[in-house]
């Protein structure tokens, strides 16, 4: 009985557990989404217009103050009318103001699509051209971010928003955001 | 006379369904223009080692996706602004992280990555050696005087 004969098997169990442990690792449905390097960092400048309000540009500085949650958005965009019950929701709560920002989108068609499925926004920014999505790391829509009283990013989640996303990740975030004023 | 009306109307059906297409707001699609081959060049050296991050497992050089496309037209305005391919990488690591590098950089971190193939070859190396010395002497060739070689 030689100890030997063990080794392919014990080799493969190995190989066996790095396996599952790559597939347990990877379990979560959006890994894809790629973890933002401006947590932590100061929100991008921008000087948007504003959709409902022709001619009004919005910039950071106005939103300083108070934490703010941006979501981004498109009319194009089937996941954010998922979503859009649950941010509604949220934006219902009038926990903190709700920031829409329209991306890459047709001016009359977000505008019929607000009037279709509700407004829950505060206030919704129009970035048409992609001018400023780049220098905040968006690449799909729906993401959202939480920006604390200071400019500062909190938090960002990219795909569409669940209830218990916002109960689990989103408040907890936005408490401590209001602590650290 | 009838069938000049049907196409009539067939060509007008497939012009107004163009029309309606074309009205979607989308980014200028139309392809990138160079100045010169030699900036052709390093766009594409640049690029081509760059994700998209959209379709994950492409190169921005080769992905279609409206994401791929809008970060391709800022390579080339961050190019002709006079951006080092450095300042280029760094600007995009900065608001995408290091996952939009398709070429990992060689620090510290991605040591493993980088020279564990390297690695594993060398430790397969030294089995293979090690078992090849203890058969060799062991067993004596067999003598076949009928066959030729």
């Amino acid at each position: 009985m030689k100890p030997g004969r063990w080794l392919p098997l014990a080799i493969f169990g190995a190989l066996a557990i790095l396996l599952a442990t790559g597939v347990w690792l990877s379990r979560r449905p959006d890994r894809d989404a790629l973890p933002s390097p401006l947590i932590g960092k100061p929100a991008p400048q921008f000087s948007l217009p504003v959709l409902h309000e022709p001619g009004r540009l919005v910039t950071l500085a106005d939103l300083k103050g108070a934490p703010f949650v941006l979501n981004v958005w498109g009319s194009w965009c089937p996941s954010c009318r998922e979503e859009h019950a649950v941010v509604t929701r949220f934006a219902e709560t009038k926990r903190v103001r709700v920031i829409g920002y329209n991306w890459k989108d047709d001016h009359a068609d977000a505008l019929r699509w607000l009037e279709q499925f509700g407004n829950p926004y505060w206030l919704v920014l129009v970035d048409i051209d992609s001018r400023y999505a780049l220098d905040w790391g968006i690449y799909g829509a729906p993401e959202t971010f939480l920006v604390d009283g200071r400019g500062i990013i909190r938090w960002k989640h990219v795909g569409a928003l669940t209830d218990n996303i916002v109960h689990d990740e989103l408040l907890p975030a936005l408490a401590s955001a209001e602590r650290a004023r | 006379m009838m069938r000049c009306r049907k196409s009539w109307l067939l060509g007008l059906m497939l012009v107004l369904i163009a029309a309606a297409a074309g009205a979607q707001v989308v980014t200028d699609p139309a392809p990138l223009r160079f100045n010169s081959s030699g900036e052709e060049q390093r766009f594409l050296h640049v690029v081509t080692e760059l994700r998209c991050v959209m379709c994950q497992n492409q190169t921005l050089a080769d992905s279609n996706a409206q994401i791929a496309r809008d970060l391709r037209r800022e390579v080339l305005v961050l190019m002709r602004q006079g951006k080092t391919d450095d300042e280029i990488r760094d600007y995009l690591v900065a608001r995408y992280g290091e996952f939009v590098l398709y070429k990992p950089r060689v620090e510290a971190k991605t040591w493993l990555l980088w020279f564990g193939p390297a690695l594993l070859l060398l430790a397969g190396g030294f089995v293979v050696a090690r078992v090849i010395r203890q058969h060799a002497g062991t067993t004596a060739l067999p003598v076949d005087d009928a066959q030729e070689w």
